[in-house]
């Protein structure tokens, strides 16, 4: 599929490039979107579709290349600006204040003003009236947005961007959280703003959708656009392919060194989120763990990854249900307390909210979960922790001036380690690691999968969620696909092929949920 | 050799006790009487009270929390301490009447004072109240209550053996001075030494974290509490001892002034970050403050504004500081 000449292109992304740090997000990536259609995106997690999207909206002002708007090349300093220029983003996580009614929301920060200098509240909510009703919504402008459904909100945002009269309109995963019949509501949207002539960008990864509402389709692979033309050129086979075809040579690969004994099982484990009623977050999920095994459990967002983990250590008792067997016996984990005491450690996704104490030493992160070990006649003793500590740093290769380094001073591999080594210190029987590559350099990302793969060498059980399917395809001995919260698929390292993981993963109906699952 | 970083670092790492000397030697050269060894002992038994409350509002602010009901609670205990010992404890209902010795009044003022403060532990820690609400209404609560028990009048002639801690010294030290020594080196053993003292970091720096390593949060936060309680009582027990008379209105407004010390002493008011000794600084910076501001006959009025420039100037100080680093 050949990038196609348009000649209603209303902006030219041209060989953009950003970098994180050592991580190269976008890669030279060029792309034309057009007025009157449905420009879809396609990638899987950490493609670079969110930076993409963030740099044409003005959310990332440093990069390299050229954005074209209507001809003229823009460099927008804020989203401020991109919005002036008739970009308008609806995030997935809506940007809506919630205690602030519909019409505040939509004019807010554009309020009609009377001459009093006092906002005009009547000209305000007859104008948003107006604008709803464009878009079939017969809500209050008055009400609160907080007691809107999800569904609903989506609409005020998209109300919004038409308020900005907005010649582009950026929609960023906008079913992952409504239901069959908003979906339909918003296609129906989708359609008239088109018709219309509005452009808009529409991100996602369900496939099936793609075939009912793009017009043309461009996938994002590794931060490249890999392939992009009109959505009846292709097939959804041609997309996933495109998806994932990445050469697996450069990878780790962990040697094999699982034995037949189940170490760690899980069965039946099941997470409500309260606010939404009955749906299943994650739905009678059941796996098992031998010695010196990597598990991997593959997902997109929503599929309930982190979810499932969270609940296996502990955090969610009063939603969850379930039965977990360590060594074939039953054990309760009703907390993180339970779960450490019965030898389970978790890595968790964002090491910086939740793993990591910043302004603590290296060797005060390292002891914190197992600090009763680095005590001497209950009293503290530096010396304990302190060579528990260098014991760990030796062990794990961790790059620090010495254990009492202020943690927050650690590049992101190291501070990743850190976490790992606190997990380590208590001696645990079972490691869950949640994304555990994430944000980290390739250096980094080598050491920590040299790292897991030693971990297991020496009989520990893991447990790897990862949304990099190379990653997953490296270093498990098995892998676990889930999906909307639901097991999908299993396949063992042998069985296992990118295309298989992918199909397996890709939600199958519509109406998708879950705004937990952080996008990565 | 050090390098200007180093310097800086120092100066940083010192500037409270920077402070407090540069502001001696100011006092010393223009305040007379103001170095001399009775003010010495009178600075450091006037501070005696806010040093406890600041003890126990380290703790809780290195959570990052906040108690505002320790003026409240100090006064309530005093107060229980106090009417116990004079009155004793009436039970019409069992027909009996139930004298109590000092050493009985003095444990049950702190046991009081030690169940306010679980009891905002409780709300706080289990009923998710934020800790600027829960205290408040302890502060109402508690003052109200003295209100009730002291019948709003004081409660005075409280005996010589009452009157020990207040009044007497011990190899040639107040007592008061003593007591909150001890506190001060219970306190700051504990933080550096015991688990305990590093949950309460660990709590403040990173609550989520904290929890997800396996931390009982709820039950650190409610020892805290309850320990800023207890010291709240001590506090009780010093004010009611020395004035040997309990009135509705003692520790009217220490809570702000407990702030002020563990603010200029350098710990953070969103937790994890700061120290026993920098809050005893903090505490001798606002003593000494006051002494000499009195020695060079201020105006009580200009007195405040002058303390509160100093609370600005050192939280400022302390936020340029950390920018640049």
């Amino acid at each position: 599929m050949a990038p196609s000449k348009t000649d209603n292109a209303v902006l030219q992304a041209r060989s953009i490039s950003k970098a994180f740090g050592g991580i190269q997000a976008l890669n030279d990536v060029s792309l034309e979107i057009c007025a009157g259609k449905v420009n879809a995106i396609v990638g899987e997690n950490g493609a670079g579709k969110s930076t993409l999207m963030k740099i044409l909206s003005g959310m990332y002002t440093e990069y390299e290349g050229q954005i074209v708007l209507d001809g003229r090349t823009v460099a927008f300093a804020n989203p401020a600006e991109a919005q002036d220029s008739g970009i308008a983003m609806i995030h997935q996580e809506l940007n809506l204040i919630p205690h602030l009614s519909v019409a505040e929301n939509v004019f807010l920060g554009r309020e009609f003003v009377s001459r009093m200098g006092l906002i005009d509240y009547r000209a305000m909510h007859n104008e948003t009236t107006r604008i709803l009703k464009r878009l079939d919504l017969d809500i209050d402008p008055r009400v609160a947005v907080s007691g809107l459904r999800v569904g609903q909100q989506q609409v005020v945002e998209i109300a919004h961007a038409l308020s900005l009269d907005a010649c582009i309109v950026i929609m960023d995963e906008p079913t992952s959280a409504i239901s069959d019949h908003e979906i339909e509501i918003l296609f129906g949207l989708i359609r008239s703003l088109t018709a219309r002539g509005v452009a808009v960008v529409y991100i996602t990864h369900k496939l099936d959708e793609l075939f009912q509402i793009a017009d043309t389709v461009a996938v994002l692979r590794d931060g490249s656009v890999v392939g992009s033309g009109p959505i009846e050129e292709v097939t959804q086979d041609d997309i996933v392919r495109m998806m994932v075809g990445r050469d697996m040579k450069d990878f780790f690969v962990k040697a094999d060194v699982a034995t037949a004994q189940v170490v760690f099982a899980v069965s039946d484990i099941c997470l409500v989120d309260p606010a939404r009623g009955a749906d299943y977050v994650v739905d009678h999920v059941s796996f098992e763990v031998k010695a010196g095994e990597v598990l991997g459990l593959f997902g997109l967002m929503g599929a309930g990854r982190t979810e499932l983990l969270e609940t296996v250590f502990g955090l969610h008792p009063n939603h969850s249900s379930g039965d977990i067997f360590l060594d074939g016996r039953q054990i309760e984990i009703d907390s993180p307390i339970d779960a450490i005491s019965s030898g389970v450690g978790f890595v968790t996704e964002d090491r910086k909210a939740e793993g990591l104490i910043l302004e603590m030493s290296v060797a005060a992160n390292i002891s914190l979960a197992g600090l009763a070990q680095t005590e001497r006649f209950k009293l503290l003793s530096s010396r304990l922790e302190n060579r528990l500590a260098a014991d760990h740093v030796k062990r794990l290769g961790i790059k620090t001036p010495s254990v009492k380094q202020i943690v927050e001073n650690l590049s992101g591999g190291n501070q990743q380690k850190v976490v790992i080594a606190k997990w380590l210190a208590t001696d645990p029987r079972v490691l869950l690691l949640d994304e555990p590559t994430r944000g980290i350099d390739i250096n980094a990302k080598n050491e920590i999968y040299k790292l897991v793969s030693e971990l297991a060498g020496a009989g520990l059980s893991i447990v790897m969620v990862s949304c990099e399917l190379p990653e997953i395809m490296a270093i498990c001995d098995r892998v676990i696909v889930l999906s909307e919260g639901r097991q999908t698929a299993e396949f063992t390292s042998s069985q296992a092929t990118q295309e298989l993981i992918m199909k397996a993963a890709i939600p199958q109906g519509q109406g998708s949920l879950n705004y937990w699952d952080k996008e990565c | 050799m050090l390098k200007l970083n180093d310097h800086k670092s120092l100066l940083v790492k010192f500037q409270s006790l920077l402070a407090l000397l540069l502001m001696v030697v100011i006092f010393s050269s223009c305040a007379e009487g103001f170095f001399s060894t009775d003010n010495f002992w009178l600075v450091l038994t006037q501070v005696s009270v806010n040093m406890c409350l600041s003890v126990g509002m380290t703790l809780v602010i290195l959570t990052g929390g906040i108690d505002l009901s320790v003026g409240s609670v100090l006064a309530l205990s005093g107060a229980v301490m106090a009417g116990l010992l004079k009155n004793g404890l009436e039970l019409p209902a069992f027909n009996l009447f139930v004298g109590v010795t000092a050493l009985g009044a003095i444990l049950t003022g702190l046991l009081v004072g030690s169940f306010l403060g679980f009891f905002n532990g409780l709300m706080i820690a289990f009923l998710r109240i934020p800790p600027f609400v829960a205290t408040l209404a302890m502060m109402t609560i508690a003052r109200g209550l003295t209100q009730l028990w002291t019948g709003g009048a004081a409660i005075t002639g409280l005996g010589e053996v009452f009157g020990y801690v207040g009044t007497d010294r011990f190899a040639g030290v107040p007592v008061r001075v003593w007591t909150c020594a001890v506190m001060v080196g219970i306190a700051i053993l504990v933080l550096k030494k015991t688990r305990f003292g590093r949950y309460v970091y660990a709590v403040g720096g990173n609550e989520r974290a904290a929890r997800f390593s396996g931390l009982n949060v709820n039950r650190i936060k409610l020892r805290v509490y309850t320990i800023a309680g207890a010291l709240s009582a001590v506090g009780g027990l010093i004010v009611t001892s020395k004035l040997d008379s309990a009135t509705p209105v003692a520790g009217d407004g220490y809570e702000l002034d407990s702030i002020a010390a563990v603010v200029i002493g350098g710990t953070s008011l969103s937790g994890g970050k700061g120290s026993v000794l920098g809050t005893v600084l903090g505490v001798l910076i606002i003593g000494v403050l006051n002494s000499g501001l009195i020695i060079l006959s201020v105006p009580p009025f200009w007195q405040k504004v002058i303390k509160g420039c100093v609370i600005l100037l050192a939280v400022a100080i302390d936020k340029l500081n950390t920018k640049e680093q």
